[in-house]
């Protein structure tokens, strides 16, 4: 085997007529947090599907700890663990019980009763550990949810979505729990809507958009890609907006929003500045805001829509 | 630890479903029995079968308990399926035969549940079966069958719905058909068309079949259609439940 823990080529999926993916190409390194960042419906899920042995690729060709996904699925079974978008735990058990399940359920677990022990330690589970997993919180779910994908120890992990829907201290403990993994040296192939979250944790991210990458790079250089922090005015006339323009070397209007966008680091000093600036001219803007750059802002830049369009 | 075989985990899983979701149990186990209340009291006089009524419906409202039963089953597969817990299982290379034979197992211990009961009830009512030990031997066979055909049926339905909801009302159908065969009045008293379809609809037989073994005289040309329908269901239903399984993630 060699240093690359997922390696994918052309890999293609259609549903009916309706193109997922189509046709993707990337390579993650053993040991490292690969992220693929994208809106919904952009095909996050399907790759990880295709990638995860449980749906067919309809082309292309994809390496999965050195086995194929078509020839060699049980080899990447046995390989892999995956923590679904939605939390898959079985909620009339307790979280041990759970836990035991998957102990039960896999081969070469020698010493299971301690395995479940130490996960509802590391996950911070013990006290609950014999509570129904209905009564769980969604960032205790999860946990739980990750915790029983670690039972057979796999070398690469999926997590599709890991932090959707948490609440932003569970976010941090997912992310403490994921960097904690890399450094066992675990492989991370993870999928986001959170540009934060790609950033945070990612030594590499694909961007996804409509079944395509777009962009792939460290977050540096997908950052270098997009525009940086900037304010925003919009005014009501389109003269208005056309003397800002005048007036705010560098910027760029939005003639549909009657909106201007003015490069700042976002800090007092500067924001200052854009006022007095107005108020030489003695323009006034409708609204004013600060933007750092989202995930909008990325596929704006990289696809010239904004991510509803993938809806 | 490892050498747990994978059936007999998943059957204790939905084992303790089973105990720890008492409602769809208790559902399962008292519907069969209001059903057969409000027939034996309400409408029993009002139909002329013959024979008592109580002896005429008892049957009938057997076949009727293994069908209210089925809901909880497609609700309880489509949950494991639309929540992800088969995606994982499968990816645990965990066979599809374990994953979906505890449903059925489970779907056939909640049957027996219900159906005992509602015989017991049957009896307190003044039901007085003519059968042998052998006849009741041969009912049990036949409410297995019938729960494993019925129970495979649903667990494809259960599969293929969308969600919960769906499966629960797919199942349906199932439940309504016994009411359109002889369970609860002779065919022939049905009207043109109707008649017809309860005649050689597949619950009819099964029925026939359980009301002959109960009276102590099964009659061959009941129990090789019933044997023969069950057969069949189940294959379609098992047939249909794999291929599902290993279409959707």
């Amino acid at each position: 085997m060699t240093d690359t823990a997922i390696a994918v080529s052309g890999l293609r999926k259609t549903f009916g007529d309706k193109v997922v993916l189509d046709g993707i190409d990337l390579e993650v390194p053993a040991g490292t947090i690969f992220s693929l960042l994208g809106p919904n419906g952009a095909g996050k899920t399907t790759t990880v599907n295709l990638l995860t042995t449980l749906m067919k690729a309809d082309g292309g060709t994809a390496r999965v700890a050195g086995h194929d996904i078509t020839a060699e699925a049980k080899k990447v079974r046995s390989a892999i663990g995956v923590t679904g978008q939605f939390a898959a735990v079985d909620e009339l058990l307790t979280g041990q019980e759970n836990l035991q399940l998957m102990v039960d359920l896999s081969s070469g677990v020698t010493d299971g009763k301690r395995v479940v022990a130490e996960l509802l330690e590391r996950f911070d589970l013990v006290e609950s550990a014999k509570k129904s997993a209905s009564t769980y919180s969604g960032g205790m779910r999860r946990k739980l949810d990750l915790a029983m994908t670690l039972v057979g120890n796999p070398r690469i992990i999926f997590l599709d979505e890991p932090t959707t829907g948490l609440d932003p201290r569970s976010r941090r403990t997912m992310w403490s729990i994921v960097r904690d993994l890399v450094a066992d040296g675990v492989t991370i192939f993870l999928t986001t809507q959170y540009l934060d979250e790609a950033d945070q944790l990612a030594d590499r991210i694909a961007v996804l958009d409509q079944g395509r990458l777009v962009a792939q790079g460290t977050p540096g250089e997908l950052k270098r890609l997009i525009p940086g922090t900037h304010v925003r005015l919009r005014f009501t006339t389109p003269a208005e907006l056309g003397l800002a323009t005048r007036i705010f070397p560098g910027s760029t209007p939005d003639d549909e929003a009657l909106a201007l966008r003015v490069p700042s680091d976002g800090g007092t000093k500067s924001l200052r500045a854009v006022l007095d600036r107005l108020d030489e001219h003695t323009l006034a803007a409708e609204e004013f805001s600060v933007h750092t750059p989202d995930l909008d802002d990325v596929f704006l830049a990289l696809t010239g829509h904004h991510t509803e369009a993938a809806l | 630890m490892s050498t747990k075989s994978p059936s007999i985990v998943m059957l204790r899983r939905n084992f303790k479903h089973l105990v720890r979701n008492p409602t769809s149990v208790f559902n399962a186990v008292l519907m069969p029995v209001v059903m057969m209340l409000m027939f034996v009291y309400v409408f029993g006089d009002a139909f002329s079968v013959g024979v008592d009524y109580i002896d005429y419906a008892t049957p009938g409202l057997m076949l009727l308990a293994v069908c209210y039963g089925l809901g909880a089953t497609a609700t309880a597969v489509n949950s494991d399926m639309t929540k992800g817990i088969i995606s994982r299982f499968k990816v645990m290379d965990v066979s599809r035969g374990a994953v979906l034979t505890g449903h059925v197992v489970a779907s056939v211990l909640t049957n027996l549940v219900a159906i005992t009961a509602l015989i017991g009830v049957a009896f307190l009512l003044g039901f007085a079966p003519s059968a042998s030990l052998l006849d009741w031997l041969g009912v049990l066979g036949i409410v297995v069958l019938l729960g494993f055909a019925a129970g495979w049926l649903t667990v494809a339905l259960g599969l293929a719905a969308k969600s919960p909801e769906t499966a629960g009302i797919a199942s349906v159908p199932l439940v309504m058909l016994p009411f359109f065969s002889s369970a609860i009045v002779p065919a022939e008293k049905m009207g043109p068309g109707l008649r017809e379809f309860a005649q050689y609809q597949p619950f009819t037989p099964i029925i026939e079949t359980l009301r002959g073994l109960l009276n102590g005289a099964p009659a061959t040309g009941d129990v090789l259609p019933a044997l023969g329908w069950s057969a069949g269901i189940a294959l379609v239903g098992y047939l249909w439940a794999s291929s599902t399984f290993k279409k959707r993630a």
